[in-house]
């Protein structure tokens, strides 16, 4: 536990890509092979589930502490990490468990599933005395399933890829699945990932999709794009579609649909597996899921209702028809077709869908201008047809992995976000790094116009990004000098503070008092021009619902 | 009756007509150590402990009008016997025990359990009410004995220098940057300081304190290659100012209580946090309040709402006392506390700190 809680603690206390590859390699190197298979588990996004109740957790840490509830509650705002909290609670050992990750997991975390609360309570302190504090705090995260720490599952694939002296995005097409709750990590499984090529790789592998390729924000004006991206010919564009990335793969019989978290959704859109029968084997395509209604894409407000439902009746069913828009061809008959140009694996796609018409799967259509301004003016559509604004891909480029630019790059060029200007009401304090700053906020605005006899800020939203962090320590002294009340976690404080919120999406709602709520709220920049009585009202919100 | 109550200017005892480390210009001053936020400019007269006469002035002026009193010595003043006891936080800080009619009061200024040998030990006295601080009053705050902690800075400078970098260790100049003098291993290599640090340890040298031979670090040129096998001691606020160039590639760490919690620690984007702090930790601040016997405690500076809570579900009679305290640059002062104003470094009022802050490049 102790080798793997240092990894841990390498990679927390860095930001540079290149030090936490170094680190992983240096744990990777040493480990045991049962090791590096949990290692990569976690570090790759993989979580059991909750293994003790945190209630129990938070119980012995009380208990230990001879701690009264609300304490432990203090404790936990100013650390903002739970099981930091716990581990500095519970009493500190002067051991550090040589045990490997996989005989901590296996042997001794997995185990305690499901017993009952008097037996973890008896067990639990005795795994607690051989642990230092930062094995302890390691060790509750895998038992809460909060383990989480700044690698993307791309720097994994390097370090390993690396270290094995393999294709990156061979290893990344290997760990496809790797962290789903079904697989259960071993050696076996970890010697696959970083063994040599064969060649019966490709044939064996099942329902899985690709690496998912994802594109890069575009933030120039469009006078620059001739510069930065040349002509506009050696462009394929498309809309950017406002639904649930995916992939649909169709193989021996079967049909499998991926979303981008590597998740199987297959259960989720029943009416598109009447695709099984139309698409041939070997064929996997990339696209994006959308509820399509009246010949136009639906707010994605609709789609989410459909994936927040356990079970799905046949009238949502047909009141939220979902179907596929199609953008990319990952494979045909068979054969792996990333390494084709964009342009031929669109063509490609074209020809399939020609063969294979089916209304639940559509070509996202293609776009032309004569020059960039021409599709800039095309762009100002973007709002009234229902999409975020455009897709530039380069007609020549392969399909990468990730967020990789060395195989080629997708752009999406996002329209602006709605903006409104609102007045910071409530205060929260923060996780992780912001933690006992008081980071995430609630935002107003007034309910009616300037000069009326009596108005009142009314809560519309809640935010905590965008600003840098001088902003939030000017803004936490603010909060602190300004505060009403608190209840709990929670200040009210004399409004002062007016931002510029930006959302990219607003729709009607009934659970919210202002009766909108809003999309991807965040803080674009602080007003310092603008008093609270220069904010902005509920009618401007109003306005941007159409 | 009340000793000490709570006045705009500061902590004022109204039988002995004088403020304990008052905020605002006062005419009789008791101070109870030299940290900016409790020793400040303007005051006609000021008493304090004998061992801190060379830090006062070296920050306040040579020429203030200052009497001192050794630990232990009683004067009497309009009937209020009056005496200082170690509070081992920094050179030269005392608790005030204040007399008056059979009554007996204590303040404690900020104070620190642990011994450290750069300063008298704290030493708990008896009184029927106590005025602590509570800056570290959060159960999460746990300290590990000092000899870990340094021992932890002597492998990360052994490292670095087995790598070729400079250690550069942000620690508050009057203090914390001494005892981590005092403590590390000084036969590892050179040990550079900042213009801030070197007039603080020069007075605790003529206080009869052990600080190894330190060197101007302004005094090198980058390309020495000294400066690679160096430990540099700076205060924070020293971090990403230009005057940090002249160490090329080097690793930082900084020495402060707040280290114990991984946000605050990453916030500061340094690459090693020491878990070092002149104040009382919670079993520290709990342990002192009883040695006092008291049955009232007041609670300053800090997690107020949390401890005076705490302490009145132990029965005892607690509240708060607002003060002005804990917001100064050169203490360990706090980020997220309770209190307006004790928030982070920088909040506090410029010119209140008479140390050279910064050279140029």
């Amino acid at each position: 536990m102790k080798a793997f809680a240092d990894l841990y603690g390498r990679l927390d206390a860095t930001t540079s890509s290149n030090a936490k590859l170094q680190a992983m390699q240096d744990y990777f190197r040493d480990a045991s092979a049962e090791d590096a298979a949990w290692a990569v588990y976690f570090l790759a996004g993989g979580r059991p589930r909750q293994l003790v109740p945190t209630r129990l957790l938070r119980e012995q840490a009380m208990t230990a502490g001879h701690l009264p509830e609300w304490l432990f509650e203090e404790s936990y705002q100013a650390v903002g990490d739970l099981a930091e909290t716990i581990a500095l609670l519970l009493p500190e050992s002067h051991h550090s468990s040589e045990e490997g990750l996989a005989t901590w997991v296996e042997d001794y975390l997995l185990p305690l599933r499901g017993l009952p609360p008097e037996e973890l309570a008896a067990r639990l302190p005795a795994l607690w005395s051989r642990l230092d504090r930062q094995s302890l705090m390691v060790c509750i995260k895998l038992i809460t399933g909060a383990f989480r720490v700044g690698v993307s599952k791309l720097l994994v694939t390097r370090a390993l890829a690396s270290l094995a002296g393999l294709d990156p995005k061979r290893v990344a097409q290997r760990l496809v699945g790797y962290t789903d709750l079904s697989h259960r990590p071993s050696a076996a499984g970890y010697r696959r990932l970083v063994a040599e090529e064969s060649d019966r790789e490709h044939a064996e592998r099942g329902g899985q999709p690709y690496p998912f390729f994802l594109a890069h924000a575009l933030q120039a004006p469009h006078e620059q794009f001739e510069a930065l991206l040349g002509p506009v010919e050696n462009w394929l564009v498309e809309w950017k579609w406002d639904g649930i990335r995916a992939q649909l793969v169709k193989r021996d019989g079967a049909l499998w649909i991926w979303s981008r978290g590597e998740e199987l959704v297959t259960d989720r859109f029943p009416e598109l597996h009447a695709l099984a029968e139309q698409l041939p084997d070997g064929t996997v395509i990339d696209g994006e899921l959308v509820v399509w209604k009246d010949d136009r894409v639906q707010p994605f407000a609709l789609l989410q209702q459909r994936i927040g439902r356990k079970t799905l009746s046949r009238k949502l069913l047909e009141d939220v028809p979902v179907r596929m828009l199609a953008y990319d061809l990952l494979e045909q008959a068979g054969e792996d077709w990333r390494s084709q140009p964009q342009h031929a694996r669109r063509s490609a796609l074209e020809a399939l869908l020609a063969r294979s018409p089916s209304p639940l799967l559509q070509l996202s259509p293609t776009l032309t201008g004569r020059d960039w301004q021409d599709l800039a003016a095309q762009r100002e559509a973007s709002r009234s047809l229902g999409v975020e604004g455009m897709m530039l891909k380069a007609r020549d480029a392969l399909y990468g992995v990730g967020r990789t630019k060395d195989m080629g790059v997708w752009w999406k060029w996002k329209i602006d976000p709605f903006s409104v200007d609102a007045v910071l009401i409530y205060a929260q304090r923060g996780h992780g790094r912001r933690a006992s700053l008081y980071t995430d906020f609630t935002f107003a605005v007034w309910d009616a116009e300037p000069g009326a006899s009596e108005r009142t800020l009314v809560p519309f939203a809640k935010a905590y990004s965008g600003l840098t962090d001088e902003e939030m320590r000017q803004v936490d002294a603010v909060i602190r000098k300004t505060t009403v009340e608190k209840f709990g976690p929670v200040r009210s404080v004399t409004p002062t503070l007016v931002f510029e919120l930006g959302f990219e999406g607003i729709a009607l709602s009934k659970r919210h008092k202002s009766g909108v709520a809003v999309r991807f709220p965040r803080m674009l920049r602080w007003r310092h021009d603008k008093t609270v009585e220069d904010a902005d009202t509920l009618a401007t919100l109003q306005d941007l619902l159409q | 009756m009340d000793l000490v109550i709570a006045r705009p200017e500061g902590l004022y005892c109204p039988p002995g007509d004088f403020y304990i480390d008052p905020w605002r210009p006062v005419e009789r001053s008791v101070i109870t150590h030299g940290h900016g936020d409790h020793a400040r400019w303007g005051n006609a007269r000021y008493l304090a402990a004998a061992p801190g006469e060379g830090i006062l002035r070296s920050r306040l002026g040579q020429d203030i009008d200052l009497q001192t009193l050794p630990y232990g010595a009683t004067l009497d003043h309009h009937g209020v016997k009056l005496s200082f006891h170690p509070a081992g936080h920094v050179l030269g800080s005392a608790q005030v025990r204040l007399e008056y009619r059979g009554e007996v009061w204590v303040a404690s200024g900020d104070y620190k359990v642990e011994a450290d040998g750069t300063c008298a030990p704290f030493e708990p006295v008896r009184c029927h009410t106590f005025i602590t601080e509570s800056t570290f009053g959060l159960p999460i705050y746990r300290w590990r004995p000092q000899a870990e902690i340094f021992a932890g800075i002597d492998d990360w400078w052994r490292q670095n220098q087995a790598e070729g970098r400079a250690s550069v260790l942000f620690a508050y100049s009057f203090g914390k940057a001494q005892r981590i003098l005092h403590g590390i291993d000084d036969r590892i290599g050179p040990i550079l300081v900042h213009g801030a640090v070197e007039p603080l340890n020069r007075v605790y040298r003529e206080g009869g304190i052990r600080i190894p031979e330190t060197h101007y670090a302004g005094d090198f040129k980058k390309s020495d290659p000294l400066l690679r096998q160096a430990l540099v001691l700076a205060p924070p606020s020293a971090a990403g100012s230009t005057w940090m160039r002249r160490f090329g590639e080097y690793s930082d760490g900084f020495a402060s209580g707040w280290m114990m919690l991984r946000g605050t620690r990453r916030r500061r984007g340094v690459d090693r946090g020491f878990v070092l702090s002149d104040h009382a930790d919670w079993p520290g601040l709990l342990w002192a309040i009883e040695q006092t016997g008291a049955e009232r405690v007041m609670v300053t500076h800090g997690s107020v709402n949390v401890l005076v809570r705490y302490l009145r579900e132990q029965g005892l009679d607690a509240q708060g006392f607002t003060t002005e305290y804990g917001d100064e640059d050169d203490s360990d002062d706090l980020p997220g506390a309770d209190q307006p104003g004790a928030d982070l470094p920088g909040a506090n009022q410029p010119g209140a700190d008479p140390e050279p802050r910064e050279e140029g490049p």
